[in-house]
């Protein structure tokens, strides 16, 4: 068990790259053993990353150091920066990773079912665990390059996925829209590394941070990679990808490539407030991440509207609601130099944002799976030929109603919970910022309240007659979701102090981070 | 000033690369010209590291034939050796992609072979 | 299909380039070059395969199925030997001071020992084996595509 605590890091990420190379071996055997190996494969990673999560809370930051003799060697004798490979695992890393585990054991338990009739399954099991180690990679890891490494394979494997159907126009239009922002977005990434490195000789993020000193040149990099994750965040003047290629992915990787978003605001956070934070006064970069919150949120939702493609639809709020932790967070950069407000309202309103990552990774994800139970029934995401759903896919209904009423932020669900903790903070911060956060929410209410009638209520359509509940498979991955969305219901107060608490703390303790790689910081 | 412009030129020609191939992303419709823009834009990256690592008169970083004096630094060489690696497979991807595009819309213009919008 | 010389002369330069591109992988740890690069050479071989007797004829003798094995078992001996040293921790060099490339290299000008790196020249020949099958298969699938036939599903 002690072995597996310590080593839990690495092998969270290798063994579903282990899971990926030996998919197209297996699958000679037969497609069911290939199917029970993935599945436990990645049961036992959700194992680790529970101990691992155990572990993390009760004695803070984890250092893994590849090829070194002992895992915490991360800081040879006689060297005074450190120069191997390593994960450095906090309370927001492990946070994120909790996130996309559950999500990708939900949507893997989903597809199952779902790519039964496809050709090229085993390409489709590879390419699904290197988008999981790309995103936990991502999240893990202490290096900025080897960020940039796992940024690439998420988006290579995220293309391949999205593009997966490759006999539909839309979906090979798609994944080539994502597959180009993500290229554009990590040369971004490479060349503000490059910059970077001219600078200190250093790629660790933590010995980075120690020895930043915030000039003119490291100015342009922050630029850059700000704009390179917003990009890849699909935050709203850089958000035209993500419609499109969320509304053609397959099912089970829509809610995978959502969650590889929110890996990407993950980095953005770590950019901002671990490398960049406590060298200069974060009031200016604050106010663009809220800036940028509200922009997404409002035009995300106010394009949402008229969408008559189920899909698209979701799409649109997925942007909308990126806006709220996008918001939460700013207003914690913002005042992040100011010991008071941070204390009043500043970390209430991290919290706030830091949990709806999770949340709405759920109901989303969970969203995103009901509207691809529904094409994958009755063959079209047109809302205006459905109808009438309701009296024979009763699971997905209830599922579907569920995440509604989560995504607009009713209580007692846990969208309610999140949202009313960025209210609260954000009001205490700019007035304004928090009603619009509050019309965002009732528009988004009303929008899904058109889904639901045009697509589950209603008589019984003649076309539709024949249409059943959708697989078993597929029904187990929506009840993942909804059975952590109810916990998170009805345990908000729990969760916040338990998961959502240490992963700010870790956000805004930037010493603690360096401290695990450099020592005691003098 | 004058000694220091040889030393520039590799950094003004990763500029003027990276322009080009912003401005080909951008405003360039056809799918192929796109790629070419996002080649482009790697071997732009790909200079600037390269040129990062030089060091005047330094020798190549190979253990068994080191002569006396500086070496270059191998890291960012490395680093270059990635992103070459990395580049080639997003190309093969996206050209596969191109090709699928073609197939289902006999053409590879942005805008006449576009179904989704709005 | 090109000229009957061509062809010939394709035949015996294969061999060649195969040695050279295996040379270059297994000689990554101690002179420039690797799996990668060696990888690349060879698959630059199956292109002027490919360019001498065209596409149709390549697709007869590779086959997509065994250059998907063949992919998968370099990545799997790449990630292997990172977990056989799990022992210690991932990644650990395990093979140092053994007889099998556990050599230690000497400083100084020298001619280079192969016999040195541990892991590594085992990792590049895993990587070696993935990109000469990634690479052929995508070259492959395109001078398919290009001639209007499909890859084997």
């Amino acid at each position: 068990m002690e072995y597996l605590t310590v080593h839990s890091p690495i092998l969270i990420v290798a063994v579903p790259l282990l899971a990926a190379f030996i998919t197209p071996l297996i699958s000679r055997i037969g497609n069911k053993f290939r199917d029970t190996v993935n599945v436990s494969l990645l049961s036992f990673v959700t194992f680790l990353i529970v101990i691992l999560t155990i572990d993390i809370y009760a004695n803070g930051t984890r250092v893994y150091t590849l090829g070194a003799s002992v895992p915490e060697l991360a800081l040879p004798e006689n060297y005074m920066v450190p120069v191997r490979i390593m994960f450095q695992v906090d309370g927001i890393s492990i946070f994120m990773g909790l996130t996309t585990t559950v999500v990708a054991l939900a949507a893997l338990v989903y597809s199952l079912q779902f790519v039964k009739n496809e050709t090229g399954q085993d390409r489709f099991y590879s390419l699904f665990m290197l988008l999981y180690v790309g995103m936990i990679g991502l999240e893990f890891t202490g290096d900025m390059f080897n960020l940039f490494v796992f940024l690439e394979i998420l988006s290579i494997a995220g293309a391949g996925l999205a593009s997966y159907r490759v006999n539909m126009a839309d979906a090979v239009e798609g994944g080539f829209k994502y597959i180009i922002i993500s290229a554009v977005s990590a040369l971004f990434v490479l060349f503000a590394i490059g910059i970077l490195y001219s600078e200190y000789n250093l790629l660790s993020i933590a010995a980075l941070a120690h020895s930043m000193q915030f000039t003119t040149l490291d100015l342009i990099a922050l630029a850059l990679l700000a704009i390179a994750f917003v990009m890849k965040l699909a935050g709203v003047p850089l958000h035209m990808w993500a419609p499109d290629t969320y509304a053609v992915a397959p099912a089970g990787i829509t809610p995978m490539i959502y969650t590889s978003s929110a890996a990407s605001m993950y980095a953005l956070y770590r950019v901002t407030f671990t490398l960049y934070g406590g060298h200069f006064d974060t009031t200016a970069i604050g106010w663009v991440v809220i800036i940028l919150g509200v922009l997404s949120m409002f035009i995300g939702v106010m394009m949402a509207i008229h969408q008559t493609d189920i899909k698209r639809l979701m799409a649109y709020h997925a942007i909308s609601q990126s806006g709220y932790m996008l918001l939460g967070v700013g207003v914690g950069l913002a005042v992040l130099t100011d010991p008071v407000a941070l204390a009043n309202y500043g970390r209430d309103a991290m919290n706030g944002g830091i949990f709806h990552i999770i949340n709405n990774a759920l109901y989303k994800g969970m969203l995103f799976l009901t509207a691809e139970a529904i094409f994958f029934r009755i063959g079209t995401r047109d809302l205006n030929k459905m109808g009438g759903l309701g009296h024979n896919m009763k699971w997905t209904t209830i599922f579907f109603i569920i995440g509604a009423l989560a995504i607009s932020g009713i209580p007692p669900f846990n969208g309610f919970a999140s949202k009313l903790l960025i209210y609260e903070s954000v009001f205490r911060f700019n007035p304004l910022l928090s009603i619009i956060a509050m019309f965002v929410s009732l528009v988004t209410l009303a929008s899904f309240t058109k889904v639901f009638y045009s697509a589950f209520t209603g008589p019984e359509m003649p076309a539709f007659k024949e249409v059943r509940e959708v697989p078993r498979s597929m029904l187990i991955g929506m009840g993942i979701m909804v059975a952590c969305i109810i916990f998170f219901s009805i345990f908000p107060g729990l969760v916040v102090d338990t998961i959502v608490a240490p992963a700010t703390d870790a956000l805004i303790d930037q010493a603690s981070y360096i401290n695990g790689v450099m020592g005691a910081v003098p | 000033m004058m000694q220091y412009i040889p030393y520039n030129i590799p950094f003004i020609a990763v500029a003027l690369l990276m322009g080009v191939a912003l401005f080909i992303i951008l405003f360039k419709r056809n799918l192929i010209k796109i790629i070419m823009g996002i080649a482009i834009l790697g071997a732009g990256v790909n200079l600037f590291l390269v040129t990062l690592g030089y060091r005047a008169g330094g020798v190549a970083p190979i253990y068994t034939v080191a002569p006396e004096g500086v070496m270059v630094l191998p890291v960012p060489q490395a680093l270059t050796l990635t992103n070459i690696v990395i580049t080639v497979s997003v190309i093969a991807l996206m050209l596969t992609m191109v090709m699928f595009t073609y197939r289902h819309m006999g053409d590879i213009d942005a805008k006449k072979s576009r179904l989704l919008r709005g | 299909m090109l000229s009957k010389i061509v062809r010939t002369i394709s035949n015996q330069l294969i061999l060649f380039i195969l040695v050279f591109g295996l040379y270059i992988i297994m000689h990554g740890h101690v002179t420039p070059g690797g799996g990668f690069q060696g990888g690349a050479v060879i698959a630059s071989g199956v292109v002027m395969m490919i360019v001498a007797f065209g596409s149709s004829e390549i697709k007869k003798s590779l086959r997509e199925r065994h250059l998907s094995v063949v992919e998968s078992s370099g990545a799997l001996i790449f990630i292997g030997m990172a977990f056989a040293g799990m022992g210690t921790i991932f990644f650990y060099n395990f093979l140092v001071g053994t007889p099998v490339f556990g050599g230690i290299p000497p400083t100084g000008p020298n001619p280079g020992n192969v016999w040195t790196g541990g892991v590594i020249p085992l990792m590049n020949l895993g990587v070696g084996l993935k990109v000469i099958a990634g690479l052929s298969a995508v070259v492959l699938a395109m001078a398919l595509f290009s001639s209007g036939e499909e890859i084997e599903e």
